[in-house]
């Protein structure tokens, strides 16, 4: 019993913007004879749009129309309307995401696109979806080794390190390949980012606008571009210019790198650096990528191949970002889909108190969030005991419930998020508790952490699972 | 010549005498650590998913999530060609554990505490139910009558408990399983029938408990044989309108319910939801379409 979900993945970045459709499929595959276990068994990209350059208003806004045809016409070239798409998610990065009204178009983007298609933006989750889409999570899970993959666009250099399938570090840099634009192919400058003129200014350059920049002082700037990011690696010694270049933390280093692997539009110059073509996109991408190529990284870590280059955040925006709950879990009829509903996770020590106490620690943390508003929502999530008993099954639902009143007296459902498996239970028991009053939805198997925010769609599979999309908007340190 | 005799003599006694002095001082030296209260370790208290006994492997984070994947033996390392002597042991400890499940039983106490009926097969005893299926799958008048008298009849669904070949899976999971679900079936508006034990059990039996009592479904939360795995696996095998001779085709089960599969109240609640599907077909086994 296969059953297969349409989802959209839609990247606005600096430079350019793209769309892909991926097919979704689930599966169950445990055996007849027991508790089912639904799981996405295959990832395909259905269709890949052209990449398009980002269209601009100003220097300060993104064209919100220009981008609007553009998807629509990807849709209607790929033969798909908005109401086919279950999942998905569209995501502004790089320079495009500080542009004043990139908030306002990406909501409105998300809702073009399909009903469950959600919105995110972020440096760190930049880099863990372009990590996701270049590979390099699926692959340090299948070699059982430390990956770094360093997503290269237009704006930024977002970096994910996986390490057994799991993320374990990231870091976003102001390293990109349109930060010094050209108007000609003697190297003339039409535009260098604030930020790379204090690079050059470290070296003891001046690079303004309308000034022409020679094939060897070219050279120079990519190199010390290519040695920030060696510097990030751990590969050359940390200057202070490092910390200026960071857009917010920096990588632990405390970790061995067995391999590292490249995406986004440079990574495509690290392969073919070909003379000759240095102006052929009219900015520093190509020099920065053979900078690169010719750096400490390629010699001093083993590279991998990504399966995706260009296309690695797109990819992972359609193919990756979509989860699915544990297959046992409670949910209320009709009250999917839900966006964007913050997350309160118990600490390790509210989970040690007794149970009877659990109420009153979901109280004092309900407090932290201002509930204002009959709509704004909470989803409790916790770890969970193994070994619970109905009897306890039954108190921790009291415990909840009296913990959760601040959500339970608003005309939205009760949101539980348990890591082991013990929704189905859980829910029943609420249900039961709660009467006909209120709807509740309780789903598990998702790893979930404070200050995320999480999707939960529509019923799959005979409302088996629900597909789940946990936004990560801050790495847990 | 009397003299040597009696020399001769005194020497065995002295030697005899050293000896058992020694026999009695080896025996005191022995003694305290035979009667010592030294706890034995619990050679079953170590999670095997969690023991990577290979001395220096590349990778221990990769190996330990490959061992948290299965339950099977690997990464025991070896000695020469053979296991070493605490792989062995442990072998040994499930083995006797999978062998206790089947042989004892389930014991009084829990049908007391529990306070449900208990009834029983033809069997007579241990041995006789293990030895002898069919009389396992039967029950006499007097048993039948039992039930009769103190159960309800003709419910949507009866519930009840059997031995099977674990009783230990049944003290673990079969009442917070029973709990859970008839939470579940009272969620959906269904009145389950009263809830019993039957001992030396097979599962065919429930053909004939629901002869008896007459309900549309019955279901049995019974041990399945334990293996090296675990000992404390329950099965839930559940028939819409079952009778004695029908086919076997005609049984739904939900299997593995302990704690390292599906969680007896986790099940109870997803069985629950089973049982109204097949009220709502009035089928069950592969005739319920899911």
């Amino acid at each position: 019993m296969k059953e297969q979900i349409l989802s959209v993945g839609i990247d606005i970045g600096t430079t350019t913007t793209q769309l892909v459709f991926s097919q979704l499929t689930l599966e169950n595959t445990a055996s007849l004879i027991s508790v089912p276990r639904i799981e996405i068994i295959d990832k395909e990209v259905i269709f890949r749009s052209d990449i398009h350059f980002t269209p601009l208003r100003s220097k300060h806004e993104i064209d919100d129309n220009e981008i609007r045809d553009l998807i629509l016409k990807d849709y209607s070239y790929a033969g798909i309307t908005p109401d086919q798409v279950q999942t998905g998610a569209a995501i502004i990065t790089g320079e495009a995401a500080k542009k004043k009204n990139a908030e306002s178009v990406l909501v409105a983007l998300s809702g073009l696109a399909g009903e469950f298609v959600v919105a995110t933006a972020g440096p760190t989750l930049e880099g863990i979806i372009a990590g996701k889409g270049a590979g390099a999570c699926q692959e340090s899970k299948k070699r059982g080794a430390t990956i770094v993959n360093l997503d290269i666009g237009g704006g930024t250099t977002n970096i994910a390190v996986f390490r057994n399938g799991e993320l374990i570090d990231t870091a976003c840099l102001d390293i990109g390949g349109r930060l010094i634009r050209f108007n000609n192919n003697q190297g003339g400058v039409s535009y260098i980012a604030d930020k790379l003129r204090n690079l050059t200014r470290s070296m003891n350059l001046t690079v303004t606008e309308n000034q022409t920049l020679g094939q060897g002082l070219i050279e120079k700037v990519a190199n010390r571009m290519a040695s920030i990011l060696e510097e990030v690696l751990g590969l050359s010694e940390v200057s202070s210019e490092l910390d200026m270049m960071l857009t917010d933390h920096d990588l632990k280093r405390d970790y061995h790198i067995d391999y590292v692997s490249f995406s986004g539009g440079v990574a495509d110059c690290i392969e073919n650096t070909k003379n000759g073509e240095d102006f052929r996109f009219g900015d520093i991408g190509v020099a920065l990528g053979r900078a690169i190529a010719l750096s400490k990284i390629p010699q001093q870590l083993k590279v991998l191949q990504a399966v995706e280059t260009i296309r690695a955040t797109v990819v992972g925006a359609g193919s990756h970002t979509t989860g699915i709950s544990g297959s046992t879990i409670s949910v209320s009829p009709g009250v999917l889909p839900m966006k964007n509903i913050p997350v309160l996770k118990l600490s390790m020590e509210d989970e040690s108190l007794p149970l009877v106490q659990w109420g009153e620690a979901i109280l004092r943390k309900v407090q932290w969030f201002n509930l204002d508003g009959e709509k704004q929502n909470l989803a409790l999530a916790f770890c969970g005991q193994a070994n619970l008993g109905f009897n306890e099954v039954k108190i921790l639902a009291q415990e909840i419930i009296k913990g959760m009143q601040g959500v339970l007296c608003k005309t939205c459902p009760l949101v539980v998020v348990i890591e082991i498996d013990l929704a189905k239970v859980m829910g029943q028991t609420l249900r039961s508790q709660l009467g006909d009053k209120k709807d509740v939805i309780c789903i598990d198997t998702i790893k979930v952490e404070n200050g995320d925010y999480i999707d939960i769609g529509r019923e799959l599979v005979d409302g088996n699972v629900v597909p789940i999309i946990v936004k990560t908007l801050v790495l847990n340190y | 010549m009397v003299d040597m005799e009696n020399k001769i003599k005194q020497l065995i006694e002295d030697v005899l005498r050293e000896m058992g002095q020694q026999k009695n001082n080896s025996l005191e030296r022995v003694s305290p650590s035979l009667s010592s209260e030294e706890p034995l370790t619990d050679l079953t208290a170590e999670n095997l998913r969690e023991q990577l006994l290979v001395p220096s492997p590349a990778n221990r984070d990769a190996y330990l999530k490959f061992k948290g994947s299965t339950a099977s033996r690997i990464g025991i390392w070896h000695a020469g060609s053979r296991y070493l002597t605490k792989s062995l042991l442990r072998f040994r400890a499930d083995h006797a554990i999978a062998q206790d499940a089947v042989f004892n039983n389930v014991s009084e106490k829990f049908i007391k505490e529990w306070g449900i009926l208990e009834v029983k097969t033809k069997c007579t005893d241990k041995d006789q139910f293990l030895t002898r299926p069919d009389l396992g799958r039967q029950l006499d008048v007097e048993n039948a009558d039992l039930l009769k008298k103190n159960c309800l009849r003709n419910a949507r669904v009866q519930i009840y408990v059997a031995d099977g070949l674990s009783s230990t899976a049944v003290e673990k999971n079969a009442k917070d399983t029973y709990l859970a679900l008839a939470q579940g079936l009272e969620g959906h508006g269904i009145k389950v029938g009263t809830p019993f034990f039957l001992r030396y059990a097979r599962v065919p039996a429930m053909d004939a408990v629901s002869e008896i009592l007459q309900p549309e479904v019955i279901v049995v939360l019974i041990g399945e044989r334990p293996g090296l795995a675990t000992a404390e696996s329950m099965s839930c095998y559940m028939v819409y309108n079952a009778s004695v001779g029908m086919p076997e085709a005609r049984r739904t089960v939900v299997s593995n319910i302990h704690q390292g599969g599906v969680p007896g109240v986790e099940a109870g609640a997803h069985i629950a939801d089973v049982v109204k599907q097949m009220l709502d077909q009035k089928a069950s086994g592969l005739e319920l379409k899911k």
